[in-house]
């Protein structure tokens, strides 16, 4: 199981770091969401991960670690906050700056730059 | 009562911020009662953080359990002077802000004074807290506050600045996350002093991880500070912002300072084991290039916000190195130069709108433009604040330099350090006199300023205080070097914590 979850953290954060390098803004936010959920679940998993722990003192032989999860419940509250400013906010940049790149200049497209013309030589 | 006092920073913005949304505050009509509610509870914070600071130097540290949930387990508040020291120092920033504000700024939105008490509610909590998720929780609280107040005023300018300052500090966030759950993972705590108990326990190979986790959290703190290579959003960010926002935003970087400082020395200081100053051999040369091309930014730029910007980015350098120098006489000598940097910084993003104001389109651009009706007054008010932030005597700078400077005495670096910073001053001063002769001197002699209009009272009053506040450090540098002393003293003591944390007993 715990192969199963590194590897989940690990394609999440990695999908989230791409994204987030990209030059568009909607593929930022897209990697931030990511980036969120991964950081989600990793925090879960800092409380180790156990299958049958009692959550309740007295149940069990073992407990379950009830921190972790209520630090995920404010990191998702907190994330989720963040996220919906960060989509208002570009969409907000899409109508200022006339573009939805991240650095707000689009770039220029190669495909129309006038090659210069190297038989002459 | 008094035992309460410790939580009251936080609660006085937070519930002042919260009614000031409500009627009768509520409304674009009523800006005049929102202004008299923001001054009142800035002078009240003011009072209170200055009341607390009297009570920690009488009675020493105190720390409150928040829900009486005694510490490792609950959240815990802890005030110690230089805790205080900083809120006195928000408080004060604030009110400077707030009451520049008043000459229009906060009518260009309808929620910028609510918005200033949220971001110090964020400020307060960040310097007064004993728990790293809290700090997370603060710090998120701070920031969504300061992404709003940056959109203050509209702007292209500002939507494309604020874009990178959201999604870098959203990425910030998430790796302040990582390293949290990674901390907590090894350690089973968050709570400060606890986690330095626990750190210096932990077997050799539980060790790497704490590194990874505590490097991770520089690069998070480094980019709230603006450190290299982590400061290029500042510059453009603090230009972009309108002028009281920007002042606001000059104890921003100092929240990401005070942080290393905390965390670095409580956690990752001396006791804890083979992790003792990991960070150390990093954040010299870190600190070094900051002011370095901090310093090349301030000659560079091309107008006076974003020369302001660069020597925010100088004095985080300088701070750094004060840090790096790991002794409490460094630590102190420090502090003196972050209370400083930081009203002065302030102070000079005030002068510098009011500059902008009377040049028309040329705003505060180093070109030839009309001439400036107030030219006088915005004369003194800006040699007295460029002398003050190049450290020229008689000026609290020369003061915090000299402090930064003696301290270094005897250290490996010495040279370094005294090089950098003399050579840095010099070429501020360089930068700062350019500026100033062609803002003031160099002007057209044939427009006509007859229309442009005087500056509020507010903003003198504003820019004054905040300006007023450096001689008044140089004229009380003894008490305020004594207090800085033993706020250095107690930040190093980590045994005095842990004991007043009654943790001695739970280790063994």
């Amino acid at each position: 199981m715990e192969t199963l979850y590194v590897i989940c953290v690990g394609v999440l954060t990695s999908c989230g770091v791409y994204l987030c390098l990209r030059g568009r803004t909607f593929s930022v936010v897209v990697g931030l969401t990511m980036l969120s959920y991964a950081v989600n679940l990793f925090l879960f998993s800092s409380g180790r991960l156990n299958l049958q722990d009692a959550a309740i003192l007295g149940m069990s032989e073992s407990y379950a670690d009830p921190l972790p999860q209520a630090l995920t419940l404010t990191a998702i509250v907190i994330g989720f906050a963040m996220i919906a400013f960060v989509v208002i906010l570009s969409m907000r940049a899409r109508a200022d700056l006339g573009n939805d790149f991240v650095d707000g200049n689009e770039p220029p497209d190669m495909n129309k730059l006038i090659k210069p013309n190297r038989d002459k030589s | 009562m008094i035992e309460h006092l410790v939580i009251l920073p936080i609660l006085i913005p937070l519930v002042g911020g919260l009614l000031m949304l409500l009627p009768p505050f509520a409304g674009p009509e009523k800006f005049q009662y929102r202004r008299v509610a923001a001054a009142f509870l800035m002078v009240t914070q003011l009072i209170v953080s200055l009341v607390l600071m009297e009570s920690v130097v009488q009675n020493g540290a105190t720390f409150y359990a928040v829900g009486d949930w005694q510490p490792p387990f609950g959240i815990i508040l802890y005030a110690d002077q230089l805790a205080v020291m900083l809120i006195v120092l928000g408080a004060f920033l604030g009110l400077g802000a707030t009451l520049y504000s008043f000459a229009g700024h906060d009518r260009e939105g309808r929620y910028f004074h609510p918005l200033v008490q949220f971001q110090l509610l964020g400020i307060y909590g960040a310097f007064l807290t004993n728990d790293l998720f809290n700090l997370f929780v603060f710090f998120e609280v701070l920031l969504i506050a300061s992404y709003t107040l940056l959109m203050h005023g509209d702007g292209k300018q500002k939507t494309s600045s604020n874009l990178h300052y959201v999604i870098l500090n959203l990425i910030g966030s998430s790796l302040f996350l990582f390293a949290l759950g990674t901390l907590y993972g090894i350690t089973g705590t968050l709570n400060i002093p606890d986690m330095s108990l626990k750190i210096a326990q932990l077997s050799a190979s539980n060790q790497m991880i704490a590194q990874a986790g505590g490097f991770l959290l520089l690069v998070v703190f480094g980019l709230k500070a603006a450190m290299l290579p982590l400061h290029f959003w500042l510059p453009q960010t603090y230009a972009a912002a309108s002028a009281p926002v920007a002042a606001l935003f000059a104890i921003m970087t100092k929240v990401g300072v005070y942080c290393i400082f905390r965390i670095y020395t409580v956690v990752f200081g001396d006791q804890a084991g083979e992790l003792a100053n990991m960070i150390q051999p990093w954040i010299w040369p870190i600190a070094m290039m900051t002011i370095i091309l901090g310093t090349i930014g301030v000659l560079a730029s091309t107008n006076l916000r974003i020369l302001v910007g660069n020597l925010v980015v100088v004095s985080v350098g300088t701070l750094l190195i004060s840090f790096a120098l790991r002794t409490p006489e460094a630590t102190a000598a420090g502090l003196i130069y972050l209370l400083h940097s930081t009203l002065i910084s302030g102070a000079l993003f005030l002068i510098a709108d009011m500059i902008g104001q009377q040049r028309g389109k040329a705003l505060d651009y180093f070109v030839i433009a009309r001439k400036m009706k107030q030219q006088g007054l915005f004369g003194v008010l800006f040699v007295v604040a460029a002398m003050t932030i190049a450290g020229l005597p008689p000026f609290s700078g020369f003061l915090a330099k000299l402090f930064i400077l003696q301290s270094a005495l005897g250290a490996e670096q010495q040279m370094w350090v005294w090089l950098i910073i003399l050579v840095s001053s010099l070429m501020t001063i360089i930068a700062l006199s350019r500026a100033g002769s062609t803002l003031f001197w160099r002007y057209n002699k044939n427009t006509n300023n007859a229309q442009v209009t005087n500056v509020s009272k507010w903003q003198i009053t504003g820019a004054g205080l905040l300006l007023l506040a450096s001689p008044m450090l140089a004229l009380m540098g003894d008490s305020v070097v004594a207090y800085t002393n033993n706020a250095a003293v107690q930040l190093h003591d980590v045994s005095y914590l842990i004991d007043l944390m009654n943790f001695a007993g739970d280790t063994q």
